[in-house]
């Protein structure tokens, strides 16, 4: 397996120490399917955001000070008196929104082409988990800053953990390290928000072992058949990648440059106060899925049973998900399904946005607090008015009836969309091989005449 | 691609951009803020000098009597075009406490320096709260930040202030005020502490602007501004450098990608 390297240093070292070898392996021979498309630069895109997150976050941390009477002034004087401090910190703050961005759009790349389906389980599984790492660290980094929606957030999110029966209260108290949150709780969070990170890194190096073993998916969803299939990934795939880094960081420099605190809540720029409790208590927009979800159960504990279950049910997908057929491509009542998911996610994040008592009136463009669709239906309290209603002359649905609609769809795509799917749908009749509707040119000659076979089994 | 495919997926980007617009506004019920022309929006967009020293003038003849500005300092003063010499001066006109004792171990008072931060008008929160009725006037530094509106594309800080400071009037006949509150149209619950601040005329500018109530709205607004985002002038410069590199970058990165794919495709 080693190679030879023209170069004697690298040679000597490598002969001792075969890292030279190694990265050969993985990158120059490494083989690739040649016909990913776009969607497939989004995991180099998360593991560039994750590197440049520990480094503006590192430097962050220099300057920073975890303290309730401090940590809001310093995150100031990061703004204020540090040399390109605010690109530090607006980098880092802004950094969050793009790395959950990519990786929503890697989550859901995934769930349309199957890559969660065998031999890829625990590669899918390994990447839940990354996820679930970062909405920790993601929440706890929010913390930090110590403004209003830092603290608020802080307590409505710790409270969640004691609707557990028997051990909830003793879990809020350690999450705490007292009684309410306070500073022991900011210095706990900064000590884990640094510590995650490195957590993450090494469960992506897991992601990335498990991907190398049978390499990646590709949008026709069927195995590699030898090496017309293939292209080393360097440098095919390096210089995609790279080329749609540069998109991407278009984007990033975007919201950082020209609109670095739209992203966020301006109650965070408030000092944190115990005493005074914000309107809306809204988390970051990459929570408010989650919310939704658990807002949309009226009892505490079920509810956070379901937020959990909405993540944890993507443990199991590869085996509720019983379809033969990997790509979304060949399959022509899912692709449907797909797109009302990631509709229901939209929807489901607007909902989270939104007080549940509140009123959207879809052909006025506007969510009505209850108070003003009470008034206009003409009727004595809010107790009186349906879930949907008239007001105003327009249609109205309630935000809480509409969160329960879009929590119903989450779960059922899951439990009983994606199963009855492998039942009873007929997939299209896949391609032979991914190099025979390139070669041919167009996959409709190339399908016509293949028998339809599924993907084979590792 | 097939027109069925195009059609299906032109919906879905339709859709998907709904969505996301739907997300970012704001929810009805709120006071709609007017949004209003500023020198430092848009992606050139720079601070008037001018402005900015009308804008203190009114932050420390009228504002500074009860807000507090307590991450600023006098030096900061220097990047909005006063000299050296003229913010010592401003800073020397009020007595603050050393932080360290003299020889003697007491604590002495001394005028103060550039590098101290702005004075606040109240030694403490409850002396504030008695000076005022109960009201806590908030701190003044990052209001234009902490004010602005949720969201992509809501109205900024500097909108927020104009409208607030210009809003003050007669309450509707059906309204009745709490004691001690006054009417303001953009005020969250139309009811608020602080009386009107300014009015025509407030104050008499050094450089012979005319001091209409919408001049210094508009005026203190942008001062607010800058105290809460002294970075964004050289955020935007550097901004428009980043932008550029990372535009040719990008051509080049996709040149590259031509050329290596080339017997690929």
């Amino acid at each position: 397996m080693s190679k030879h390297f023209k170069n004697p240093v690298v040679r000597w070292i490598d002969h001792r120490l075969p890292v030279f070898s190694y990265l050969d392996h993985e990158a120059n021979e490494y083989p690739t399917p040649k016909n990913l498309n776009y969607w497939w630069n989004f995991g180099s895109l998360a593991g560039f955001m994750l590197i440049a997150m520990i480094a503006t976050g590192i430097f962050l941390a220099m300057q920073y000070t975890p303290h309730v009477s401090m940590a809001f002034n310093s995150v100031e004087r990061i703004m204020r008196d540090v040399n390109f401090g605010w690109l530090l910190r607006y980098l880092h703050m802004n950094g969050a929104s793009m790395f959950f961005i990519v990786v929503y759009i890697h989550i859901f790349r995934g769930l349309y082409f199957g890559s969660y389906k065998a031999p890829r389980e625990l590669l899918w599984q390994l990447g839940v988990l990354i996820l679930l790492l970062m909405m920790a660290t993601a929440f706890m980094g929010y913390v930090l800053p110590w403004g209003q929606m830092s603290f608020w957030g802080a307590t409505v999110i710790t409270n969640l953990f004691s609707a557990i029966p028997l051990v909830g209260d003793k879990i809020v108290t350690l999450l705490w390290g007292g009684f309410a949150v306070d500073n022991p709780t900011l210095n706990r969070f900064f000590a884990l928000h640094y510590l995650m990170p490195f957590v993450i890194l090494a469960v992506v190096l897991l992601h990335i072992i498990a991907l190398h073993r049978f390499g990646s998916n590709n949008p026709i969803g069927i195995d590699t058949k030898g090496k017309q299939d293939t292209i080393p990934f360097h440098p095919y795939y390096t210089t995609k990648d790279i080329f749609g880094l540069g998109i991407f960081l278009i984007f990033y420099a975007f919201w950082v440059f020209y609109a670095p605190n739209a992203l966020g809540d301006p109650d965070n720029y408030i000092p944190a106060n115990p005493l005074s409790t914000p309107e809306h208590i809204v988390p970051e927009w990459y929570f408010l899925p989650f919310y939704a979800i658990l807002r949309s159960i009226p009892d505490k504990l079920l509810g956070v049973i379901a937020m959990g279950a909405s993540i944890a049910i993507l443990f199991v997908l590869p085996w509720l998900d019983r379809s033969p057929v990997r790509s979304g491509t060949f399959r022509p009542v899912f692709k449907w399904f797909f797109w009302m998911l990631v509709f229901d996610c939209a929807i489901l994040m607007f909902v989270g946005k939104n007080p549940p008592d509140w009123f959207w009136q879809p052909f006025a463009l506007r969510v009505t607090p209850v108070e003003e669709v009470v008034a206009a239906a003409g009727v004595p309290d809010a107790d009186s008015l349906w879930s949907i209603t008239f007001a105003g002359g327009t249609l109205g649905i309630r935000i809480l009836l509409l969160g329960q609609l879009a929590t119903l769809y989450y779960f059922a795509y899951f439990i009983v969309i994606l199963p009855l799917l492998s039942i009873f749908e007929t997939p299209k009749r896949l391609p032979l091989s991914i190099s025979e509707p390139v070669l041919k040119g167009g996959g409709k000659a190339a399908v016509a005449h293949a028998h339809s076979k599924p993907m084979e089994k590792a | 691609m097939s027109i069925r495919s195009l059609v299906l997926k032109a919906s879905t980007v339709l859709v998907g951009a709904a969505a996301v617009l739907f997300i970012a506004a704001e929810p009805g019920g709120h006071i709609d803020i007017p949004k209003e022309n500023w020198s430092f929006q848009g992606f050139f967009g720079h601070y008037d000098r001018a402005q900015l020293k009308r804008g203190f003038q009114i932050y420390s003849q009228v504002c500074s009597g009860c807000h507090s500005m307590n991450l600023m300092s006098y030096r900061n003063l220097q990047s909005i075009g006063f000299t050296e010499d003229e913010v010592k001066e401003i800073a020397s006109k009020v007595q603050v406490q050393n932080e360290d004792p003299n020889d003697a171990g007491e604590m002495f008072e001394r005028p103060g320096k550039p590098s101290d931060l702005f004075h606040p008008p109240f030694p403490n929160e409850q002396a504030a709260r008695a000076a005022n009725n109960g009201a806590l006037p908030p701190d003044m530094s990052l209001l234009a930040k902490s004010r602005a509106g949720k969201g992509f594309g809501g109205y900024s800080g500097a909108d927020y202030i104009h409208a607030l400071l210009t809003g003050y009037g007669e309450p509707p006949a059906d309204m009745k005020l709490n004691p001690g509150m006054n009417y303001n149209k953009f005020f969250k619950g139309h009811q608020i502490a602080m009386p009107q601040p300014l009015q025509d005329d407030s104050v008499t500018y050094a450089d012979g602007t005319k001091a209409t109530l919408d001049q210094e709205s508009r005026d203190i607004a942008t001062f607010l501004t800058w105290t809460a985002e002294g970075e964004m002038e050289q955020r935007k410069k550097t901004g428009l450098r980043a932008m550029l590199f990372l535009v040719v970058f990008t051509l080049l990165a996709y040149a590259a990608k031509r050329k290596v794919w080339k017997n690929i495709h």
